[in-house]
């Protein structure tokens, strides 16, 4: 298996604490990676460091063999390194319909197009229309996106980030704020068209996060029975959460 | 596949108002003639406003200091008219020419800081060029302002007009070019780069998450913007000979920021529907009360600010419970 992405010795300070140390990681084409660990375990920085939001102390991170490192994020973005957000970051005053034609067509490269109207290219609407109906938008296209309910704006999100048709997809707590009832909604559409799952029961592996360093590696079965893991993460002696 | 190919077209479809309003700006020049110096004024305002609404209104950056490119446009018509050569089309080219290089010049001071920090960086732009202005009186004429500006006539494929004192020539001239630049503003806004910058007004994060430059549009919108407002500073000079320290007063770039207020942002015509009612009710007012119009048109911006504009057009609304 190639590797997609990799990180070299990955280091980030703010000032006395170290919320990334040392991570080296490599992700395959096609894996499914979980990036686990305890609150302030520093998943979100390494996201952030991954997509240029932040610029790291020390280290390197590689895509496809080259050094993206001093990369900016949006250029990162053309790469194919996409993210989502842990919290909603969509644009309130645009329908999803326009915010998925305007990341299709940043990503066909025609966004900075300044006389014919957004989607007069032939390629944006067909591309727009199969997302709108995997992510169950269809209905609610021509709204703002201020006024969707909480759950259809977690769809927004996640389907935002697949417009930009990503190498390295990076869900930030993908189901974040969303209830019970309708997490299986968000795994069912993401599982069907671009094969991940839920942490744990579909991620082919996981790396463990403890105080921003790599702590341990594996597959599923092994991380999930590694006695280290549940001492530290899922808190030995201790009702598991989740 | 239609239903969404359609709903895409349909944010930059022609509505029957634009049509309206268009109609209203052309016939205005025809039924009107004897108030061609004010609506000559009330149109320069309009592209002055839109202008404005481009950055403020699309992609979100504030500006109290939006007279430095009206003022320079003007300047630079007034200047070269009168060293260089008369015409009104070349002039009007170098006007916006040189309002465009400051645009860019300064769109690298609006990167970075927040609402407050532009606030302050775009005044301070502007108290910079009063003073310039005021200092350099052997090229501006200083306080006394610049005098001697005399225009060509306006050559059309119509034949030649001189610019006469009742602004009708003015006031035509003027409309085309405010026509022309909304047009081309329209096509702008409605355009991916258009609506690239509504995204990054509303989430700069997410605009680059979706492999948007962020701080390249901002320099173009931002170039473009103070290209217009430079236009419609070079109209004042032209249609009225005269370029004066008060054209990077304060009180402008306040004006056009009230006349939004008015008119509404994010929609390319507020600016044009704010600076008609604005320069109407201050004509109307100080005809009726000339020492007191700034008490009645405060009391209408409280009103207008607190009620909401959306209710107050809507007079059949008023009396419906929501």
């Amino acid at each position: 298996m190639t590797t997609v992405l990799e990180t070299r010795g990955l280091l980030k300070r703010f000032g006395g604490i170290t919320p990334t140390n040392d991570v080296s990681i490599q992700v395959e084409k096609g894996a499914r990676r979980a990036l686990i660990g305890p609150n302030g375990a520093g998943k979100t920085t390494l996201i952030n460091l991954l997509t240029g939001v932040l610029e790291p102390t020390a280290g390197s991170i590689w895509l496809d063999g080259q050094d993206i490192t001093q990369l900016a994020p949006h250029k990162r973005v053309r790469r194919g390194v996409v993210r989502t957000f842990q919290i909603n970051q969509l644009f309130g005053e645009l329908t999803p319909l326009q915010s998925l034609a305007l990341a299709v067509s940043s990503h066909l490269g025609i966004s900075g197009g300044w006389w014919k109207p957004l989607g007069s290219d032939a390629r944006v609407a067909p591309a727009c229309e199969t997302l709108l109906a995997q992510f169950h938008l269809t209905d609610v296209m021509n709204q703002p996106v201020k006024h969707l309910a909480y759950g259809k704006r977690r769809l927004l999100e996640i389907a935002t980030a697949l417009a930009c048709e990503p190498r390295v997809l990076l869900l930030d707590e993908p189901v974040a704020g969303v209830p019970e009832g309708e997490r299986q909604e968000i795994f069912d559409i993401v599982n069907a068209q671009h094969d991940m799952d839920l942490v744990f029961n579909f991620a082919s592996s996981v790396t463990v996060l403890v105080n921003g360093a790599v702590f341990a590696e594996g597959s599923v079965e092994s991380i999930s029975n590694d006695p280290r893991v549940k001492a530290v993460y899922l808190g030995e002696g201790e009702a598991a959460h989740g | 596949m239609k239903a969404v190919a359609q709903a895409l077209r349909a944010h930059a479809r022609w509505r029957w108002w634009e049509f309206a309003l268009l109609a209203v700006l052309l016939l205005s020049w025809l039924l009107l003639p004897g108030q061609s110096l004010l609506l000559n004024e009330i149109a320069i305002l309009a592209l002055f406003a839109v202008s404005l609404d481009l950055i403020l209104g699309y992609a979100g950056i504030v500006s109290l200091g939006h007279a430095a490119f009206f003022g320079i446009g003007s300047y630079a018509a007034a200047l070269f008219a009168k060293l260089v050569m008369p015409d009104p089309w070349v002039g009007m080219i170098v006007a916006i020419a040189v309002a465009a290089v400051l645009g860019a010049l300064c769109s690298v001071l609006i990167l970075r800081g927040s609402d407050l920090t532009r606030l302050m960086v775009t005044l301070g732009v502007a108290s910079i060029l009063y003073e310039l202005a005021n200092k350099l009186d052997w090229l501006t004429g200083g306080a006394d302002g610049l005098q001697g500006v005399v225009m060509g006539p306006l050559r059309t494929p119509f034949g030649a007009f001189e610019f006469d004192l009742g602004g009708r020539t003015a006031y035509a001239y003027t409309l085309l070019v405010l026509i022309i630049c909304v047009l081309v503003a329209r096509r702008l806004v409605h355009s991916p780069f258009g609506t690239s910058l509504q995204a990054l007004r509303d989430n700069r994060l997410r605009a680059a998450s979706i492999g948007l430059s962020v701080n390249a549009r901002l320099v173009v919108v931002y170039t473009v913007a103070a290209a217009i407002a430079g236009a419609a500073g070079g109209l004042l000079a032209q249609t009225t000979g005269f370029a004066s320290l008060d054209v990077f007063d304060f009180h402008r770039s306040a004006e056009v920021m009230l006349v939004l207020v008015i008119g509404g942002t994010g929609y390319l015509y507020g600016g044009i529907f704010g600076a008609i009612v604005f320069k109407l009710l201050h004509d109307l007012i100080s005809a009726w009360t000339p020492q007191y119009w700034n008490f009645w048109l405060g009391l209408f911006l409280v009103i207008l600010v607190l009620v909401g504009r959306e209710k107050l057009t809507r007079p059949w609304t008023w009396w419906k419970k929501s």
